[in-house]
């Protein structure tokens, strides 16, 4: 046949050049997807944080079942071969070990970690003054435990420390090892050694947790395991997407081909009406991995949508040529159909959701590869004269069927009337603003990590003070500066409390303060003598403090790997975070918990104090205001973005068409099932998130198509053509109904937020098309 | 020394807040924790003197205490240093001026448990409780009588040596605690007319 050679070479060669390029492509399908590109430093610095810092690497275990004394046995168990296993850095179950470890790393640094260490402290007057206030505690209920540290710690500085660092904001203890406040769960806390980005790895030491768990010999068989933080979302996310884009492949697959082979009854037919599909499938996943460095799992699962799309041009083609027929404007429609589809997925290029922008990279590239392959490949390839089983019969009875519903134009508007008046009745309760409506985390999951943070006693980390400093000494000596004005909002009821790794590693600078603070021997004695007299202690008691003094004064100052074996060393990696060029500090604040906003905190306060001391580098996020704002920020793009999409698409229909009537035509169908579709979502309970804005720009982008052929199909062309027009457009809205229906059964929120809105709107959309597109004249001539 | 140090300094609180009992009967144990049982709700004024190996003289604190049927005993130390302790079911919170209110939950510590068990059972009479984990002794007259808790167990005997409760009829007038390091308490209770 004519030009078989170029149209062919260039094609299998283009698909040959694809192949390769996806064999070097990248799949990723961790949450990043779901995390917007953040506009400003700050908000990128934090989703940096929850991706990469030490909070990624936290995994939270909690044991059920089983009496108290056998879970702690099995804590305590598990612990233990956790950390012979090498893939955590730490393994915490509140045994008395690691407690003994922070007791003693207080204890043994009193006199270089406590902020009561001052010249003030030891003169005769301080001394005196600090002793006598200890003698008077042993008085209390915590005398007990003073009286032990009393020799040697006169002046209180371990109790001091002790209450500071927060012992009690630990977990409860339950036969010796962490228990949930309920007592129902053991808990442990596991530090990962990879990184949390590192999904592999946190796959592979979640695995080994569980598999640890399992061979504990003699376990009660009732007895479970629970785990979660971010690395569990990511897994077992990635796992969740990894299978529903598995499924939904295969399941859309199995449904196009079945619909095609029912309406072709040729295996042959149906081998090249898939051409188009997998050229497009290959195009897009090649142009994805050149535009993005790599390829998403979801947009592989928004692949089998695409399936359902870039079939439809086969099926125009061989319904529409079927028994040698060829239409007039057949291939000016296409071209239009593929163009409108292209303004509507152009809109998501420029998303701030890197998952979107490489839906609509791939939908572009996949929809333009199927068209060509339609337009020049399959005529080629497709036999001279396509024999298709005879569709005249079903032909003429849609065609009766579409002009009974002629009539229903008055039922259209009273839908658009109820559907138009229900979503201005909601005054604008429209859109869900939470980040984590996105996410394929389901609720239950959620409810665990609450708990399950809750009972570690975990900070919440909503509200923090932030900065960066180019060095360790230089951001805890900052720490230091900021933590002085949070003290003093603590005191003022401002906030409740905050964390600093500088309360447990004080900078150099500080530290060399305090040594110099300490007298010498004789001074020591000295004064110590001066100060006893009147107080019920005799010198000779004292013995012990004055030579653990006189051993500190020869100490070097402490260092972050003094802490290790300690619990304050994971709150010192959490909280001073080093980057490649600087350190990165947290600052967790609590709230006060009292009074009525006791779960707010007032951070223009909190700003205001600390720009009143110069500290103006430091800025405190309200992190649930900050992902609310950002997801706003999305929303306003999207909406602004879809916007556009629309006008670009109206613009392009009345560019070809020429006409305002047969452009409002055309657009009126997608226009109604728009606000239907919005409106029975809304109605359902289901507020609208990105994704279903995209889902009704994909309405939009398919439904022209429709539009677009009835409309050609009154304007132009036989009796005869027509009604293989209109058999084409059924076959072709029942695939994409049918694949975009899957997903939405899909346990992936994104997925099916896309499928619940784009199913049922293209259904709608093909039946508007036809009551509203098809010219009354022509209707009427019949 | 630690989880040691902490168990103690609720075992003394537990001990001090036993001190609260109060009301009259006649001289087998059996007709004193019958009489005991009978207390619904009592308050009192303690003084209290520790005697510790470290200092030269006695500590003195002093302040109020509340019994609440069947397990609520508030200590309320007002000298030298105030403090609030309060016990209520399996929590016991530590209230000091200045420093965060700090909450314990018993069931995380057995060995004060099964001591606050005690003394909730000798409030409430029953003697069943009391004797998994004391050997009890009375002695003495229904004026005065003087009951002895000895720890039946070796962790519980490596804090506390034993417990002296002496008492008149229904009311408890002394508490005395000897520590297994030689250290030990005494503490006088009267009684403030009850509501």
């Amino acid at each position: 046949m004519k030009r078989r050679s170029p149209a062919l070479a260039i094609w299998l060669v283009a698909l040959l050049a694809c192949v390769l390029v996806i064999t070097q492509t990248r799949f990723v399908a961790d949450l990043s997807a779901f995390m917007p590109r953040a506009p400003n430093e700050r908000q990128k610095l934090l989703l940096e944080q929850l991706r990469d810092g030490v909070i990624a690497r936290l995994i939270m275990i909690g044991i059920e079942g089983g009496t108290a004394a056998e879970r702690a046995a099995l804590s305590r168990e598990l612990a233990l071969n956790l950390r012979a296993t090498q893939l955590f850095v730490g393994v915490q179950n509140g045994e008395a070990i690691v407690q003994e470890h922070d007791r003693a790393y207080f204890f043994d640094n009193r006199y270089l970690l406590s902020p009561g260490v001052t010249l003030e402290q030891f003169t005769v007057e301080g001394l005196r003054r600090a002793i006598g206030n200890s003698l008077d505690a042993l008085a209390g209920s915590t005398g007990f435990l003073l009286k032990r540290l009393l020799p040697r710690d006169p002046t209180g500085e371990t109790l001091l420390l002790l209450e500071r660092f927060a012992l009690d904001s630990q977990p409860r203890s339950l036969e010796g090892a962490w228990a949930s406040r309920d007592g129902k769960r053991a808990l442990l806390l596991a530090q990962t050694r990879a990184a949390g980005s590192d999904l592999d790895a946190q796959s592979q030491a979640i695995a080994t947790i569980r598999q640890v768990f399992d061979k504990i010999p003699g376990r009660n068989a009732s007895t479970g395991l629970v785990m979660s933080g971010t690395s569990v979302f990511s897994v077992s996310s990635r796992s969740t997407i990894e299978g529903e884009v598995r499924r939904l492949a295969i399941a859309s697959i199995v449904l196009v081909v079945c619909l095609l082979l029912a309406v072709y009854r040729s295996i042959a037919l149906l081998a090249l009406g898939l051409l188009p599909v997998v050229s497009g499938a290959l195009a897009g996943i090649a142009a994805v991995s050149l535009g993005f460095g790599h390829v998403h799992g979801l947009t592989l699962g928004f692949g089998t949508t695409l399936i359902g799309e870039a079939v439809d041009y086969s099926i125009y083609y061989f319904i529409q040529h079927g028994g040698g027929a060829n239409p007039t404007g057949f291939w000016r429609t296409i071209r239009l159909g593929v163009l409108t589809s292209i303004a509507g997925f152009a809109a998501l290029l420029c998303s701030g959701f890197p998952g979107l922008a490489q839906l609509g990279l791939y939908s572009i590239s996949g929809l333009v590869a199927a068209a060509l392959v339609t337009r020049y490949v399959l005529p080629l390839l497709a036999p001279e004269r396509i024999a298709l089983r005879d569709l005249t019969q079903a032909g003429v009875l849609l065609d009766r069927i579409i002009d009974r519903t002629a009539h229903l134009r008055w039922l259209i508007a009273a839908l658009l009337l109820v559907a138009g008046g229900s979503i201005v009745l909601r005054s604008g309760d429209i859109w869900n603003r939470q980040l984590s409506a996105l996410s394929p985390i389901s609720k239950a999951e959620q409810q665990l990590d609450l708990e399950l943070r809750r009972d570690l006693g975990a900070p919440d980390m909503r509200y923090l003070a932030t900065y960066t400093a180019p060095d360790e000494e230089r951001a805890l000596q900052e720490a230091e500066q900021v933590g002085a004005v949070l003290q003093r909002l603590v005191q003022d009821k401002i906030i409740g409390g905050f964390n600093s790794p500088a309360g447990v590693l004080p900078s150099t600078a500080l530290q060399r303060t305090r040594l110099a603070a300490l007298p010498d021997a004789e001074q020591a004695r000295l004064r110590l003598d001066q100060a006893l007299p009147g107080l019920p202690i005799k010198a000779e008691r004292l013995q012990g403090f004055l030579s653990d003094l006189q051993a500190t004064r020869a100490r070097q100052p402490l260092v972050r790997a003094d802490l290790s074996g300690t619990s304050a060393a994971l709150l010192v990696d959490s909280l001073l975070i080093k980057r490649d060029r600087d350190y990165l500090v947290l600052l967790p604040l609590r709230a006060t918990r009292v009074g009525p906003s006791g779960d707010a905190v007032d951070l223009r306060k909190v700003s205001a104090a600390l720009q009143a001391k110069g500290l103006s580098q430091v800025t405190v996020i309200d992190l649930l205001e900050e992902t609310t704002s950002l997801f706003d920020n999305y929303l306003h793009e999207a909406l602004l973005l879809s916007g556009l999409g629309f006008l670009a698409i109206l613009g392009l229909l009345f560019a070809s068409l020429r006409s305002v009537s047969r452009t409002l035509r055309v657009a009126a169908p997608l226009g109604c099932a728009v606000l239907c579709v919005s409106a029975v979502l809304l109605a359902s309970g289901t507020l609208l998130t990105i994704l279903h804005l995209v889902g009704l720009l994909l309405v939009v982008a398919v439904g022209s198509n429709y539009a677009l052929f009835f409309d050609s199909g009154a304007q132009t062309g036989s009796e005869a053509d027509r009604r293989q027009t209109q058999v084409s457009l059924v076959v072709a809205n029942l695939t994409t109904v049918g694949s975009f229906g899957l997903l939405a059964w899909s346990n992936v929120p994104v997925l099916s937020a896309i499928g619940t809105t784009v199913g049922p709107g293209t259904f709608l959309a093909l039946a508007f098309s036809a009551i509203l597109a098809r010219s009354r004249t022509h209707a009427h001539s019949r | 020394m630690p989880e040691v140090d902490r168990i103690r300094a609720i075992v003394g609180a537990m001990l001090v807040l036993a001190a609260s009992a109060a009301t009259a009967a006649d001289w087998k144990l059996p007709e004193l924790m019958q009489l005991l049982a009978r207390n619904k709700a009592g308050k009192a004024i303690f003084v209290e003197k520790k005697y510790l190996g470290i200092i030269d003289k006695p500590i003195e604190s002093s302040g109020e205490l509340a019994f609440t049927a069947p397990d609520r005993l508030e200590k309320r130390t007002l000298r030298p240093n105030p403090e609030l302790l309060i016990l209520a079911g399996d929590s016991l919170t530590i209230d000091q001026p200045g420093k965060r209110r700090n909450t314990v939950s018993l069931q995380a510590y057995p060995e004060i448990a099964a001591f606050v068990e005690s003394i909730r059972g000798t409030l409430a009479g029953d003697r069943t409780l009391l004797e998994k984990v004391y050997t009890l002794e009375l002695t003495g007259s229904a004026e005065k009588w003087q009951l002895l808790l000895v720890p039946t167990q070796a962790r519980m005997l490596s804090i506390i040596s034993r417990i002296r409760i002496g008492g008149s009829h229904a009311d408890v007038n002394t508490i005395d605690f000897d520590q297994a390091d030689g250290d030990r308490s005494e503490m006088v209770i009267t009684k403030v007319a009850a509501r």
